[in-house]
């Protein structure tokens, strides 16, 4: 099979901007200062001031700025160059809508503190936002203070602790174990040990589904805080038991807690509310189609129960008549997450995509982004060992199984899979799949693009037979090739000196 | 939909392949009694231009970012170049996924290694990070740093801390065995009451200084620093208003050991309060214990260098519930608006912009002194706020200011303190022009 995909193009080589800088270089002009001058001693001791002439920092014009990052630029894989298979990460489609909107003047230059009369569209929108969040989970109280998922865990988990506090008093200290599936994203654990838990894993079976022996088993051991349970989970299976899940852990006396990392999957379909989860983290940079801007920002609502509601944190953005504002009368609540009230210009972008989609919308994505998994797991079943049975859900996990054998491994063939021109899958991941590839193609896929994925899956796996070492050297197309990651973290090289390439060197 | 490519004869055919009959029979394994046999109850879809006009209407109702604003306090309104929006907006960088795959994302990796140098440089430490959601955040996870470094379970913090901040940190610490103890300010100066750091003791993990303090004042972070380690604590240095560095000294020249700071100065628009970015510097030794990402040199077979994401033995999806911090997601984008804001202002634009807010800010602040009945109450040193008394209820005379002038004159502190309800702070920046500054004066004269 041949590569469709790509073909080889120039790009231009850009050393870092402080190889650019050449002193006197200007890209800026300030309107000249206006005022009467004040003696600048007279404002700041030289003591306070700096004496360093800001050395080193570059000194560009604009047009420099400019093609310095456009170069750069063109080193990168996006959304917009194609398909973004990357599982549990909801790479879709980031319109250009939603990024005009979040620019308009008057949400773009309106300050946090402004006051609430003057600032009664920010809080309508926030608002309306809420209330389609709620709707979309079946969870009533919501806040859009989490500025990103793992954020919004742990306000999640920092619930669940208050109102175990609040009910069970000084006997909430033998409550603390947090349940956690094997299968689940690093920061579960990382978040709800900031919360004060201390973590359980819970088994998955051969069919990736939680293990509820192990989980009955774990609850009589008492001393349960909660779940924290990600649903469709992360090998792309819905947990079908989720209501005898939830039950095990409200008879032990917990909360269920739902990482919405897969969201995608269940929106307009299945409301987590619904089937007796108690909180929820959304991620907007993910199933609201939020761009995920090279490493964020995201944003993290969490979703709540009427009777988690009193916690969430403060303030709460309410609605009395017609008038919109702040609520700082919380006493019950977990505190403030963020300064502020989260990432507007996120929520913004949120409501537009709701609003376009519409509720029929919403849950034509759901179907398209299940229905394009469900191709693409249907495609590479032969070619890739599936390690579960059931129907997928919007992701579909495979192993390396069938090519380990030949020494070809995960790493190898999502590098391989670079010189087709895709983005690599998400790999080793889940953990409890060994040489895990998660793909996850969205609903931003069209048929033809699928195919072009398959056809380059299927030859990968034929490589691997007949010309292992070439996926094994991969990617041979790319500007540079594997990176020696361990030499890199022996003795890092973290910021631009005169001398780092010595000093990265001599590692 | 739009959004989705597939014609509803492809999705048919697509069914059929794997076997179904109805959309429907997608979701078989989601029990029935669990299902939403219903439609949501959202909006209709809406065309593009009902959705802009939907989201003007609501934008409309946002009269203060139309007004004169002298507001501050956490988040500034500076100049931001025309270049720092437009290369943003490049879809390689804003629909790009953060860089796991080092061979498809060295831009990303470059523009990350740029920043960590550019944040270095301005907070005088010797290694940044990538960024964390916010400054509030950013001091949050700071703290929990201070403690495993020395392990040590006390942070001395003063008063003078942004105090949506500290909230921040007290969510955050709440379940730790990390205590907080707070350090009074001198009401005279309005800096940090040095009397009262006798706080610090051989338990103290940190102690936590603001400069310029949320009053406006610049703290003498020199001796602050001494104070600290002379227990064997760390001075945490966290600044809100990045536009200072430019001209005090680095907190870094003063021997900090953590800077964490909010970036928004840096060309990232109010937005009502984000995304922001978090700024996060430390000393070289203790850069393994640092939260969130960080972009360091590697070479590949051939000896091409490249940057990749390093030192992940600290982070969550490596060490789970040990990991140094939860985060994950952080503020990419916003790091690269910074970024490109340092590189394009360069080395005598953030001199000049700094030294315009000082100037401008000295300029309001010796006008509005001279005013019958107000006052400045403050004498240390200012960068570009400072706290106004008002001869009367600071909120009255704001509300006032603006509904007949159109100015938005500052943030009354009653918002935050119980007493001094007639003071206000206020934030003057190179975008406040003489005129507008003089129509300032004029108006607290008419309505004070």
């Amino acid at each position: 099979m041949s590569i469709k995909k790509v073909t080889s193009h120039p790009t231009q080589n850009e050393e870092l901007i402080f190889d650019r800088s050449q002193i006197g270089r200007v890209g800026y002009r300030l309107p000249k200062l206006d005022v009467e001058e004040t003696n600048l001693d007279e404002i700041l001791p030289a003591e306070l001031r700096r004496d360093d002439d800001l050395e080193g920092v570059p000194e560009v014009s604009e047009v420099d700025v400019i093609r310095h990052f456009t170069r750069m630029s063109t080193w990168n894989y996006s959304i917009d160059l194609g398909m973004y298979p990357l599982g549990s990460c909801t790479m879709k489609y980031n319109s250009r809508l939603n990024e005009k909107v979040a620019r308009i003047a008057g949400f773009a230059n309106l300050h946090p503190l402004a006051p609430e009369r003057e600032a009664q569209g920010a809080l309508e929108l926030i608002y309306n936002l809420q209330e389609d969040l709620a709707e979309i989970t079946g969870l009533p109280g919501v806040s859009l203070q989490p500025a990103a998922g793992a954020h919004g865990e742990m306000t999640g988990v920092m619930l669940i602790r208050a109102f175990l506090d609040k009910r069970d008093g000084e006997k909430s200290k033998e409550r603390r174990v947090m349940l956690i599936p094997d299968s689940a994203h690093g920061t579960n654990p990382a978040s709800a040990h900031l919360a004060g838990f201390t973590v359980k894993t819970i088994r998955s079976t051969d069919e990736g589904l939680t293990d509820m022996e192990h989980l009955k088993t774990l609850c009589g051991e008492g001393g349960i805080a909660g779940l924290m349970l990600t649903n469709p989970n992360t090998v792309g299976l819905f947990e079908t038991n989720i209501q005898q899940i939830c039950d095990e852990i409200h008879q032990a006396g917990g909360l269920v807690y739902m990482d919405g990392a897969n969201m995608n999957a269940l929106v307009g379909v299945a409301r987590p509310g619904d089937f007796g989860v108690d909180v929820i983290h959304l991620n907007l940079h993910k199933t609201f189609s939020t761009p995920h801007g090279g490493g964020g920002p995201g944003s993290g609502p969490c979703c709540c129960t009427a009777e988690l509601e009193p916690f969430l944190p403060t303030p709460r953005v309410v609605k009395d008549a017609e008038n919109y504002r702040l609520d700082f009368n919380r006493p019950e609540s977990i505190g403030r997450v963020k300064a502020f009230f989260g990432n507007f210009g996120m929520m913004v972008r949120a409501l537009a995509y709701i609003q376009t989609h519409g509720a029929e919308g919403l849950r034509e994505a759901t179907e398209a982004a299940v229905l394009n998994a469900r191709y693409v797991g249907h495609h590479l079943t032969e070619s890739y060992d599936k390690p579960f049975e059931s129907d997928s859900m919007h992701e579909v996990i495979f192993s390396h199984k069938k090519q380990s054998r030949k020494g070809v491994h995960t790493l190898d063939i999502a590098k391989r899979l670079i010189d087709y021109g895709f983005h690599p899958m998400t790999i080793y991941f889940p953990l409890i799949v060994e040489g895990a590839m998660l793909i996850e193609p969205t609903e931003s896929v069209g048929r033809a693009d699928l195919d072009a994925f398959i056809d380059a899956m299927k030859s990968i796996a034929a490589e691997a037979v007949e010309t292992p070492e070439l996926v094994i050297g991969a990617p041979h197309t790319t500007r540079i090739g594997r990176l020696d990651e361990a030499t890199a973290a022996r003795k890092p090289v973290l910021r631009w000196k005169p001398d780092m390439e010595a000093t990265a060197k001599s590692a | 939909m739009r959004y989705i490519p597939n014609s509803p004869e492809e999705r048919d055919e697509m069914l059929k392949v794997v076997g179904l009959n109805s959309a429907d029979e997608l979701f078989r394994s989601i029990p029935q009694d669990v299902r939403l046999n219903r439609q949501l109850n959202v909006t209709e879809p809406l065309a593009e231009p009902e959705v802009i006009g939907a989201m003007d209407k609501l934008a409309e109702k946002n009269t203060a970012s139309r007004k004169t604003s002298f507001l501050g306090a956490g988040a500034y309104s500076h100049y931001s170049p025309t270049v720092v929006d437009h290369l943003i907006q490049r879809s390689e960088f804003f629909t790009s996924y953060t860089p796991y795959q080092p061979e498809l994302t060295q831009g990303t990796l470059q523009y990350i290694f740029e920043f960590q140098t550019l944040v270095c440089q301005l907070t005088g430490m010797d290694v940044a990070n990538a960024s964390m959601y916010d400054g509030s955040t950013a001091m949050a996870e700071a703290f929990l740093m201070a403690q495993r470094v020395t392990r040590r379970d006390k942070v001395v913090i003063a008063e003078t801390v942004h105090p949506e901040y500290l909230a921040v940190a007290k969510t955050y610490t709440q379940h730790g065995d990390l205590k907080i103890e707070t350090v009074h300010f001198d009401k005279e100066s309005g800096r940090t009451l040095a009397d009262d750091l006798n706080k610090l003791d051989d338990k103290t993990a940190a102690l936590v200084i603001q400069s310029p303090n949320f009053f406006g004042c610049v703290e003498d972070l020199k001796s602050l620093a001494e104070k600290a380690h002379h227990v064997g604590a760390l001075l945490i240095v966290v600044v809100t208003e990045a536009i200072s560095f430019g001209l005090l000294k680095s907190p870094g020249a003063c021997d900090a050991d953590i800077v964490v700071a909010e970036g928004q100065s840096f060309g990232v628009p109010l937005s009502y309060g984000g995304p922001y970015v978090g700024l996060f510097a430390c000393k070289e030794k203790y850069v393994r214990n640092m939260p969130g990402r960080l972009a360091g040199i590697a070479y590949d077979q051939k000896g091409n260098r490249g940057f990749v994401l390093t030192l992940a033995t600290r982070e969550q999806h490596i060490r789970r519930e040990k990991a140094t911090s939860n985060i994950c997601t952080n503020q990419g984008l916003i790091a690269l608006a910074a970024t490109i804001y340092m590189e394009t202002m360069g080395r005598r634009g953030l001199q000049e912009v700094a030294m315009q807010n000082a100037q401008k800010a000295a300029y309001a602040a010796r006008r509005i002194s001279e005013i019958e009945g107000f006052s400045l109450p403050f004498s240390a040193p200012r960068f570009n706020e400072f706290v106004v008394r008002a001869p009367q209820s600071a909120e009255e005379i704001l509300s006032k200011l603006s509904a007949d002038k159109n100015i938005i004159g500052g943030l009354a502190l009653s918002r935050y303190y119980d007493d001094n309800p007639n003071d206000f702070l206020v934030c003057v920046t190179e975008l406040n022009s003489k005129e507008q500054i003089d129509n300032f004066v004029e108006g607290l004269k008419t309505v004070g």
